[in-house]
């Protein structure tokens, strides 16, 4: 067990290094001057070999590169070009409300997609398969700002249920708290909710037809319990694998989803960083995404073993 | 594992028949399709104006008999910017796509058949690209690029390399180890010959078939990126920056947003109802479900 979980650590740090590379090559294929680009054609010639040099632009590539590994090494991710900050600090900053919105949207999608994955299964070309396999055709359909726009036209501007600024700052109840987080958690958590019931359905369907399942039938195990324990349990490693591919997409969906409603967060950061041309900022945002990917790839797969006793640690 | 690629070894010229014979969304999906493509290739025809022309005296119409989908902020009319941007949606998706289907499928094909540790390094890293949010790896590609078409197709392209690869490996590795190859591999056929004369075209409809699904992806990544302000530079219509004008004027002209957003949700949908019966079709293991 021990072994496996170092063996899985341990195959991590070649892809991460691999990443690292592909971001720093990525960050250098800017044209043209990174330091002309970041203070514009007016710039002193003073000025701009002051910020080469801070960027260390004037360095051979190679040595760029190694200090580059080097200062990821230490958590040292730079600085903002256009506040001063270091790059944790701006990110630490907007992290807990994404983590805020990302929670709400996988607790919803967990929420409705299981049972409807469920009843979709256990009524296999039924109406309600039917209905469910298009709506959630529908749900994969549309991009995360495609379907936030719609909702924040009908819910927020025509009906006035919710704030059409979302948490845009100052002091708020924990009632209008969780009214400004509610059309947000919404449109990611309804996405979601199309993919766990899609897994969820094809799952459940792969595990209906096992033996054990007629075994357990046959011995008069109700439908309940047939399904909460003898089916569904054993549907979890599909499911746990697609809910973690898709933390990727999730993560992109709420950049979107934060722009739309004007939730501070990670979207607004990286949005902020492309208008003020921030490389360093973006290069930051760059890695600790590679790094946030290759840990929850890491985490879904040792979370086999948590759910699967059969599988081996070899 | 390896029985997992073997039906792709017999060719199925009548795969797409099967699939919309077995599935009536199938239709649905590949009538709007041919729907959304005529209308680009007739948009110099179809459209009512200029999707150009400014016309101030007529700016943030709502829809009227005139202007059956309203105007923007410029006065231009909103229908025909619609039609043309539909033209650049599709273009940049397919071109996009095309670009992807070759690389991704080059690597894939080599990884495959030459095996071994370097395999497992591009496929690690494939991996990471697959779980690398494609939005954010589109978005850092074409900031560190510039906004122009080209860099656009570029950064599309390389979030769809990685599916590619896999569809394309998969069954490599089974090929590679087939009778046909070994007796052609017996009298002197070199690794490229081997490559691309008897494992390509034995695996091409496995890749055709699933680029539909990434097609629809790909489009909806170039509406994510022009809505960001990534995608090709403005007057030029598109339709995710014909939604970013839209948000900009949500509060008192909805359609600006509304009737762009619905042509990207048509076309995602009517690519994934036709990929998925496509995908369905050719895996027998869910065709008796």
């Amino acid at each position: 067990m021990t072994s496996f979980v170092l063996r899985r650590l341990l195959f991590a740090i070649p892809t991460l290094l691999v990443m690292l590379t592909a971001i720093f090559v990525l960050v250098r294929m800017v044209p043209g001057d990174a330091a002309q680009v970041v203070l514009g054609d007016q710039a002193s010639a003073a000025s701009l070999a002051a910020l080469r040099a801070k960027l260390g632009l004037d360095q051979p590539v190679y040595v760029q590169y190694v200090s580059f590994l080097l200062n990821v090494a230490r958590g040292d991710l730079g600085q903002s070009l256009s506040s001063g900050r270091s790059v944790i600090e701006e990110v630490g900053q907007v992290l807990p409300s994404t983590i805020e919105l990302t929670a709400a949207a996988i607790g919803i999608g967990l929420l409705f997609g299981l049972p409807l994955g469920v009843a979709a299964a256990l009524s296999r070309n039924g109406w309600i398969d039917y209905v469910s396999r298009v709506v959630s055709l529908i749900g994969l359909s549309f991009p995360a700002f495609v379907s936030g726009i719609l909702m924040l036209i009908v819910f927020a501007i025509q009906l006035g249920w919710f704030p059409v600024l979302g948490g845009s700052g100052g002091r708020q109840s924990f009632a209008e708290h969780l009214r400004g987080l509610a059309l947000p958690a919404l449109n990611l958590g309804l996405i979601m909710t199309a993919y766990v019931m899609r897994v969820t359905r094809a799952a459940m369907l792969g595990v209906l037809t096992e033996d054990y399942i007629r075994t357990a039938r046959a011995k008069g195990v109700g439908p309940v319990r047939l399904v909460a324990r003898h089916a569904l349990r054993n549907s979890l490693i599909p499911i746990i694998t697609v809910v973690g591919l898709y933390f990727g997409t999730l993560i992109g969906n709420s950049v979107l989803t934060e722009i739309i409603f004007n939730r501070p967060g990670l979207g607004k950061l990286i949005l902020g960083a492309l208008n003020s041309r921030d490389y360093t900022l973006l290069q930051g945002l760059m890695i600790i995404f590679a790094i946030c990917v290759i840990a929850v790839n890491t985490l879904t797969d040792l979370a086999y073993g948590l759910v699967d006793p059969r599988v081996k640690y070899s | 594992m390896s029985d997992a690629a073997a039906p792709s070894l017999e060719s199925r010229p009548g795969r797409l028949w099967l699939a919309l014979s077995q599935n009536r969304l199938a239709w649905i999906g590949l009538a709007l399709l041919a729907l959304i493509v005529l209308v680009a290739l007739l948009a110099p025809w179809l459209a009512p104006y200029d999707p150009l022309e400014q016309n101030i005296a007529a700016r943030l119409e709502p829809p009227s008999a005139e202007y059956w989908l309203g105007t923007d902020s410029y006065g231009r009319d909103v229908l025909s910017r619609l039609i043309y941007g539909a033209r650049v949606s599709l273009f940049v998706g397919f071109a996009a796509i095309v670009v992807a289907m070759l690389v991704g499928t080059t690597i894939g094909v080599i990884s495959g058949y030459v095996g071994g540790l370097f395999d497992q390094i591009v496929m690690g890293v494939l991996d990471v690209m697959l779980a690398f949010p494609t939005l954010l790896l589109g978005l850092m590609i074409a900031a560190m690029l510039g906004a122009s078409l080209e860099n656009l197709i570029i950064a599309i392209a390389v979030t769809e390399i990685a599916p590619f690869a896999r569809v394309a490996r998969a069954p490599t590795i089974s090929l590679r180890e087939r009778d046909f190859v070994e007796a052609c591999r017996s009298y002197g056929c070199g690794p490229v010959r081997i490559m691309t004369r008897h494992i390509l075209p034995n695996m091409m409809s496995d890749v055709v078939v699933m680029s539909s699904l990434w097609l629809a992806s790909a489009i909806r990544t170039e509406a994510s990126l022009s809505f960001i302000g990534l995608g090709v530079p403005p007057p030029t219509a598109t339709w995710g920056s014909m939604i970013r004008e839209g948000f900009e004027n949500i509060l008192d002209a909805w359609w600006l947003a509304v009737f762009p957003s619905l042509a990207i949700l048509v076309t995602v949908l009517a690519l994934n109802l036709l990929g998925d019966a496509l995908r369905d079709a050719s895996d027998p293991r869910t065709q008796s479900r």
